[in-house]
């Protein structure tokens, strides 16, 4: 079986001498969800804009349903449906105009198009507000319309660049839902990039996570959950006591490992964490080193990342660059 | 063809999004109609000698015109717009022909100008305007349409080019009131100074002027209506195949 999309040795020079990607190297089984997780500038978007044809590759090869991207992008169009990170419906035109001009353009018409329209709105819950123009819409239906627009043409891979970013926690929510339900009823392959890792950890069979324009990380959520080992346990330390002096002693801890800093938190990966929790607040009470919270937990993507990168999703996201 | 069609449901795309922006409509007919108005009562005495008929006669195919410019000028604005809300991108990942994008807009600022024209011959007509045959209107309308066409092609070439509104709108500000007055739009050509006469000769402006002003005068089949609208017809054509290679480049930069 051929791959959805296949991603190999992919670089990116941009012009002003910006190397937003380093070698990138994954590949999207057919009819699996597959999630791209990284910051802001890991390169993303760079990579989805090589896919979806609308940015060169400077060397490398991507393969989308086994055609070469560069070789043949109409074929390629075809069988894409891209979702981008920012609404762009027109908003002087209706959601049904916006869907049927969608449609046109991709060679589709007449009574076949206008039933695959309706068929549509009502999917993705506009078939009220179909005949209003997309202005009055509110953020959660313009990128239901969005995702709506990608898919008129029936595409056997659909893209979406940051689907939920924007949206409130509700029609982030129902965003989701869409995509699962999709993913589930149609044998469509969907490439996904997000910022929300408990998502993508939800959602996604299998995923890469991206950092500074390499994959550093690929596998099932499980898989890659699994080479984190231990419990997670975080430790914060009262204010004006030395958060350093706490690091050094849960570093020379035995059963200990993987000890960052972060702020007056003090994270760390630990063998058995509900027996050592009680010792390890002994010891740094008695070094004079107060703690005011403590918090245990299963690791999550997010240790994941940050044992990978040595640095926290957040944190990561917000020192990160801007977006291409 | 794919490449008719796709023309055709983008000019679709862009009659609807004027057609709900009812202030702009609005304004660029009445924009022209006060042009006129104010023109004609400004220069009635000064221009009472040497406009034969009367200067209402003489301005209309003058205002027809200038509104098409103006009209025309901006029209890159609405793709930078597209580009920068990621719009242009969304098209661009489907299999449209791309070389329609940029055609269609440009079909669509002549036609618009076509059309923003008629208007103002329809104004001017209760002004007391007389085009001398329904060919001479026609000739007016096809010579505003011919010149918004090129000047829309000069200006989706500058919104690409310079990638910013305020940019596109300082160089194409810069350009427009200078080939008005550098033209016959608004005065006789024997009233000119010989310096702006010569100049005249090589401005886009002033060949729709002469070919519409005569058309409306009834004299269409002349040589000097034949020679001003082949050249009309190339800065068209030049300035759509323009706009079309920097849009090209624009792809080929992403």
């Amino acid at each position: 079986m051929n791959n959805a999309i296949d991603v190999r040795d992919l670089t990116k020079t941009y012009s002003g001498g910006v190397q937003a990607l380093k070698g990138l190297t994954f590949d999207v089984r057919e009819g699996e969800i597959f999630g791209l997780l990284g910051p802001n500038g890991a390169g993303k978007s760079t990579t989805v804009r090589i896919i979806v044809t609308l940015s060169g590759a400077t060397s490398g090869e991507v393969l989308v349903d086994g055609i070469n991207v560069s070789a043949d992008p109409q074929e390629v169009r075809r069988r894409i449906g891209y979702v981008s990170q920012n609404t762009t419906v027109d908003f002087l035109a209706t959601g049904r105009e916006n869907l049927r001009l969608q449609g046109q353009l991709y060679g589709h018409g007449g009574a076949e198009l206008d039933n695959r329209v309706d068929e549509l709105l009502r999917l993705f819950d506009l078939a009220e507000a179909a005949s209003r123009v997309t202005q009055g819409y509110s953020g959660g239906m313009k990128r239901r319309l969005d995702v709506a627009m990608g898919l008129v043409h029936r595409p056997k891979i659909l893209v979406l660049d940051e689907p939920t970013t924007g949206l409130d926690p509700e029609s982030r929510a129902v965003m989701w839902r869409e995509l699962e339900r999709l993913a589930k009823q149609d044998t469509m392959t969907i490439l996904v990039t997000t910022h929300y890792l408990e998502e993508a950890d939800r959602l996604c069979d299998r995923l890469a996570i991206i950092d500074g324009g390499r994959v550093v990380a690929q596998g099932t959520p499980r898989e890659l959950k699994a080479t984190m080992r231990g419990d997670m346990v975080q430790v914060e330390i009262a204010e004006g006591h030395s958060v350093e002096a706490a690091r050094d002693l849960l570093n020379r801890t035995d059963g200990i490992s993987n000890v960052i800093v972060e702020g007056r938190m003090v994270s760390s990966q630990a063998m058995d964490g509900a027996r050592m929790i009680p010792a390890l607040i002994a010891q740094l009470e008695t070094a004079g080193l107060p703690v005011s919270h403590v918090s245990m937990s299963r690791p999550s993507l997010d240790e994941v990342y940050l044992s990978i990168t040595g640095k926290s999703f957040e944190k990561a996201d917000a020192v990160g660059g801007k977006k291409q | 063809m794919k490449f008719f069609s796709d023309v055709f449901h983008l000019l679709g795309r862009q009659w609807r999004l004027t057609s709900r922006m009812p202030v702009f409509l609005v304004m660029s007919i009445v924009q022209p109609i006060v042009w006129m108005l104010l023109f004609s009562q400004l220069f009635s005495k000064a221009m009472a000698a040497g406009f034969g008929e009367g200067y209402v006669q003489f301005l209309a195919p003058g205002i027809a015109i200038m509104s098409s410019l103006f009209g025309s000028g901006y029209a890159g604005m609405g793709l930078l717009n597209d580009i920068d809300r990621g719009v242009m991108d969304r098209m661009l990942a489907t299999p449209v022909t791309r070389i329609a994008i940029i055609l269609a807009r440009v079909i669509h600022t002549g036609a618009t100008a076509m059309i923003q024209s008629s208007v103002i011959l329809i104004v001017a007509l209760f002004l007391g305007a007389r085009p001398k045959s329904a060919l001479g209107f026609l000739t007016v309308l096809a010579a505003a349409a011919l010149l918004g066409a090129g000047m829309g092609g000069i200006s989706h070439c500058m919104a690409i080019l310079t990638r910013k509104q305020e940019a596109m709108f300082a160089v194409m500000n810069f350009t427009m009131l200078p080939m008005i007055y550098l033209s016959s739009t608004i005065m006789n050509k024997g009233l000119m100074p010989n310096w702006i006469k010569n100049v005249s000769t090589y401005n886009p402006v002033d060949w729709a002027v002469t070919v519409a002003r005569s058309g409306f005068e009834g004299k269409v089949w002349t040589q000097t209506v034949g020679e001003h609208a082949l050249a009309l017809i190339a800065f068209t054509a030049v300035f759509s195949f323009l706009s079309t290679q920097a849009f090209k480049r624009y792809r080929a930069a992403m």
